[in-house]
C-alpha cells in the first residue's frame, strides 16, 4: 500500500504563498475577518512560517511552508476521545468533521500546531467570487480541521486508476499546493515506491524533517537551502 | 462527667435549627446567587449559539478558563471525600463535625467541575459521541470514567451517613415529611441497621480513596500524556493530587469558618478542629512547595530550549506576576501564618485558606496557558485574554457552589447529628480502650 509523503525544496521555494491561496480555495476554508485573524484565529491548512535572521539593515526573512505533517505516529490521533481524527492505512491523518466534539485536545497535543478550529460560524466570500469545490465538505462551527493532503483528489485519481486497472502513476495524485507551486518546490508521491520522485528526493543530503527527534515520524520532508 | 447512654433529644438542636428557621439574609443571598447563575446561563446560551469565538481562546492557546476551572474545581472536590475517608479510616475522633461538610463540598464541586469540559466543547450537542464512538485510549475518556466513578462513589458516601439524620428529621415531622420518609429508606435505628450502615460506610471509604487519587492523577495525564514542554512530566500525577488535597483542605476550612459563624456552630467546630486541620494544610503547603521546586529545578538544570521558553515565560515573562503571586499565596502566606502560633487564630486560618485557594487557582492557570502559548514551532507567542463570557461562567460556577451548599443546609444538617451523638456515647469508651491497647502493661 502506498504511503503518501511530501518533499518541499526550500532552495526552490520563493515564499510567494501561492500554495496557501491554492489550498484555501481548493479546500473551501473559511475566511475570518481581520480582527479575528489578529486574535490568532486565521485558518490556514497550508501556512507559512516567517522568521527573520540578522539585525537591521542586514535582515533575511526565512519563509517555510507549513502544513499538517501527517505523522506516521501522530500524537493528535492518540488523544482524540471520539476517533474523529485518525491515521488511515496509507498514512494520511484524517479528520471526521461531523464526529468531532470540538474539545481541541488534538490541537493541544500537536507539537507542530497545525490544526485550526472553527471558532465562529464559518464565512466565505459573498457574491460571484464564491465558488465552492464540490469535492470537499464544508465544516461547521465548533470543529477542528486541518490539511488532508487533498484526500479528495486521491479518491478521484484512484477511481480512474482502478477503472483502467493500473496502479496510480507517480505524480498523478498531487495536492493543490504542489500543483500550484510556480517554483515546483513541492513534490508529492508514494515514498515507499523506489521509482517515485519523493523517494529519490527524500534520500538526498539536504533532507531534514522538523523536530524529527520527537519520534512522531512526520511525512513532510524539507530540502535545506543551499548556501553559497 | 458520667457517660450519657441517652442523649437528651434537644441537645443537638443547634444542628438542625437551620432547617426550620430561615432568616432574611438567606433569601437575599439566594436571590443574588440565582441572578449570577441566570446571567451565566444566558452567557452560555450565547456561546452555544455563536460558537467559542466569544471566548478569548485562539490558536495556539486552545484551552483557557474552562479547562483551568475544570482542574481547579475537581481539585477542590478532593476536600471532601478523601479527607473524610482518611479521617474516618484513621479513627480520628475529631473528624465527627467535619466529615459531612467535606462530603457535601465534594458532591457539589464535582458536579460543577465535571460540567466544565462540556462548557469547553465546540459541539456540546455531540457529547454523546463519547458513548457511541468513545476511544478508551484517550486520556479524556479516562477522565470521563474516573470522574463519573468518583461522583457516584462520593454521592453515595455522602448519602449513607445522612440516612440516620434524615430519619431523625422525618420523625420530628413538619415540612416535607414525604421526602424525608422516602429518603430515610425505612431507617428505624435498629442494631442490625446500624451494623449494616457501618459496614457499608467502611467499605465505601476504602473504595473512595483510590478513586479520588485516580481522578486527579488522570486529570494530570490529560496534560502529561502530550509531548508539550511544560506538560510532559512524570511528576504531574502526584503533583496534581497533592495540589488537589491542598486546595481541598483550604476550601473546607473556609466553608467551616463561614458556616460556623452563620449557623452559630461554635460549640461543635472548636478551635481544636481548625488547628488540627490547618496543621494538615501547613503540611500540604510544604509538600506543594517540594513538588514545585523539584519540577522547576529539573527543568532549569536540564535547560532544554523549549522547556526553558516556558519556564522563562512563567518566571520573568508575561506570566511572572501570576507565578510569583502563586508562590506567595501557596507557600509564603500559609507557612508564615500557620507556623507561628500567634497568627494561627481562626481569622489567620481563614486568610491562609483563602490565599491557598487563590494560589491553587493560579497554579492551574500557570499549568494550562503557558505551555500552549509557547508552541515548539517558531510561531509568534500566543496571547490569551479571557473575555466577559469566561469570567461570567467562572462566577456562575462559584455561585452554583455556594447556592448548592446553602440549599443543602436548609434540608439536611451540616454536621452529622448521629455521629456526634455516637461520639458522645461510644467514642469515649472506644478511645479509652484504644489507648489501653497502645500502651504496654496494665494502665
Amino acid at each position: 500500500m502506498a504511503k503518501w509523503a511530501m518533499v518541499i525544496d526550500l532552495d526552490k521555494c520563493t515564499g510567494c504563498g501561492a500554495c496557501m491561496v491554492a489550498c484555501k480555495s481548493e479546500n473551501n476554508i473559511a475566511i475570518v475577518g481581520p480582527d479575528q485573524a489578529q486574535q490568532g484565529r486565521a485558518m490556514f491548512w497550508m501556512d507559512m512560517i516567517t522568521t527573520f535572521d540578522g539585525e537591521y539593515p542586514d535582515v533575511r526573512a526565512k519563509r517555510v511552508p507549513k502544513l499538517c505533517y501527517h505523522c506516521d505516529d501522530p500524537p493528535c490521533t492518540k488523544v482524540c476521545p471520539v476517533g474523529a481524527t485518525y491515521r488511515n492505512p496509507e498514512g494520511l491523518v484524517a479528520q471526521i468533521y461531523h464526529r468531532c466534539i470540538g474539545c481541541r485536545y488534538c490541537m493541544a497535543a500537536c507539537p507542530y500546531t497545525v490544526k485550526v478550529f472553527n471558532w465562529e460560524k464559518p464565512q466565505w466570500l459573498d457574491g460571484p467570487q464564491n465558488t465552492f469545490n464540490p469535492d470537499v465538505s464544508l465544516r461547521n462551527v465548533g470543529v477542528v480541521e486541518k490539511c488532508s493532503f487533498c484526500a479528495h483528489r486521491l479518491a478521484k485519481v484512484r477511481e480512474a486508476a482502478d477503472h483502467e486497472e493500473r496502479p496510480i502513476r507517480d505524480g498523478e495524485y498531487l495536492p493543490a499546493c504542489a500543483e500550484s507551486c510556480p517554483a515546483e518546490a513541492i513534490s508529492f508521491g508514494d515514498i515507499e515506491n523506489p521509482d517515485s520522485e519523493v523517494y529519490e528526493l527524500s534520500r538526498g543530503y539536504r533532507v531534514f524533517r522538523i523536530m524529527e527527534e520527537l519520534g512522531v515520524e512526520p511525512k513532510v520532508y524539507y530540502l535545506a537551502k543551499r548556501t553559497r | 462527667m458520667a457517660t450519657h447512654t441517652h442523649a437528651k433529644p434537644d441537645q443537638d438542636e443547634a444542628l438542625v435549627r437551620p432547617i426550620y428557621e430561615t432568616g432574611k439574609g438567606f433569601y437575599v443571598s439566594l436571590a443574588l446567587l440565582l441572578l449570577v447563575c441566570v446571567w451565566a446561563l444566558y452567557m452560555y446560551v450565547n456561546q452555544v449559539r455563536f460558537g467559542l469565538g466569544l471566548t478569548g481562546m485562539n490558536q495556539p492557546v486552545t484551552w483557557g478558563f474552562y479547562i483551568v476551572n475544570f482542574v481547579f474545581f475537581i481539585g477542590i472536590s478532593h476536600a471532601g471525600t478523601l479527607i473524610s475517608a482518611i479521617l474516618r479510616l484513621s479513627k480520628a475522633e475529631w473528624r465527627r463535625p467535619i466529615t459531612r461538610m467535606a462530603e457535601v463540598i465534594t458532591a457539589i464541586v464535582l458536579a460543577i467541575g465535571g460540567l466544565h469540559p462540556i462548557l469547553d466543547l465546540g459541539r456540546p450537542d455531540r457529547m454523546l459521541n463519547l458513548l457511541t464512538a468513545g476511544r478508551l485510549q484517550s486520556p479524556l475518556l479516562w477522565d470521563v470514567t474516573s470522574i463519573t466513578a468518583y461522583f457516584t462513589a462520593s454521592t453515595v458516601y455522602l448519602y449513607l451517613p445522612l440516612i440516620p439524620d434524615i430519619a431523625r428529621i422525618r420523625d420530628r415531622g413538619g415540612k416535607l415529611t414525604w421526602l424525608y420518609t422516602f429518603m430515610a429508606w425505612g431507617w428505624q435505628n435498629t442494631e442490625r441497621q446500624k451494623r449494616v450502615l457501618n459496614r457499608a460506610i467502611n467499605i465505601l471509604m476504602v473504595i473512595v480513596i483510590p478513586i479520588a487519587v485516580s481522578v486527579h492523577t488522570v486529570i494530570s495525564y490529560i496534560f502529561s500524556m502530550t509531548l508539550q514542554p511544560g506538560w510532559h512530566s512524570t511528576i504531574f500525577g502526584p503533583y496534581f493530587v497533592a495540589g488537589a488535597i491542598f486546595s481541598g483542605i483550604a476550601a473546607l476550612l473556609i466553608v467551616m469558618i463561614i458556616f460556623r459563624k452563620i449557623y452559630h456552630l461554635e460549640a461543635y467546630l472548636k478551635k481544636i478542629h481548625f488547628q488540627y486541620l490547618s496543621t494538615l494544610l501547613l503540611i500540604m503547603s510544604l509538600i506543594w512547595f517540594y513538588f514545585t521546586f523539584s519540577e522547576y529545578l529539573t527543568g532549569i538544570f536540564g535547560a532544554e530550549p523549549h522547556e526553558m521558553d516556558i519556564i522563562r515565560y512563567k518566571f520573568s515573562g508575561p506570566f511572572a506576576a501570576f507565578f510569583w503571586a502563586m508562590v506567595i499565596c501557596n507557600f509564603l502566606i500559609p507557612v508564615l501564618i500557620l507556623s507561628i502560633r500567634r497568627f494561627k487564630t481562626i481569622a489567620g486560618i481563614l486568610i491562609a485558606s483563602i490565599s491557598v485557594v487563590i494560589g491553587m487557582w493560579l497554579e492551574r492557570l500557570i499549568i494550562v496557558v503557558p505551555s500552549l502559548a509557547n508552541p515548539r514551532m517558531e510561531l509568534p507567542m500566543g496571547i490569551y485574554v479571557p473575555t466577559m463570557l469566561e469570567w461570567s461562567l467562572f462566577a456562575g460556577g462559584i455561585a452554583v457552589f455556594i447556592l448548592g451548599f446553602m440549599v443543602f443546609s436548609k434540608f439536611f444538617p451540616l454536621i452529622s447529628v448521629w455521629e456526634i451523638e455516637e461520639g458522645r456515647n461510644e467514642g469515649r469508651k472506644e478511645v479509652e480502650e484504644r489507648i489501653h491497647s497502645y500502651l504496654p502493661g496494665e494502665v
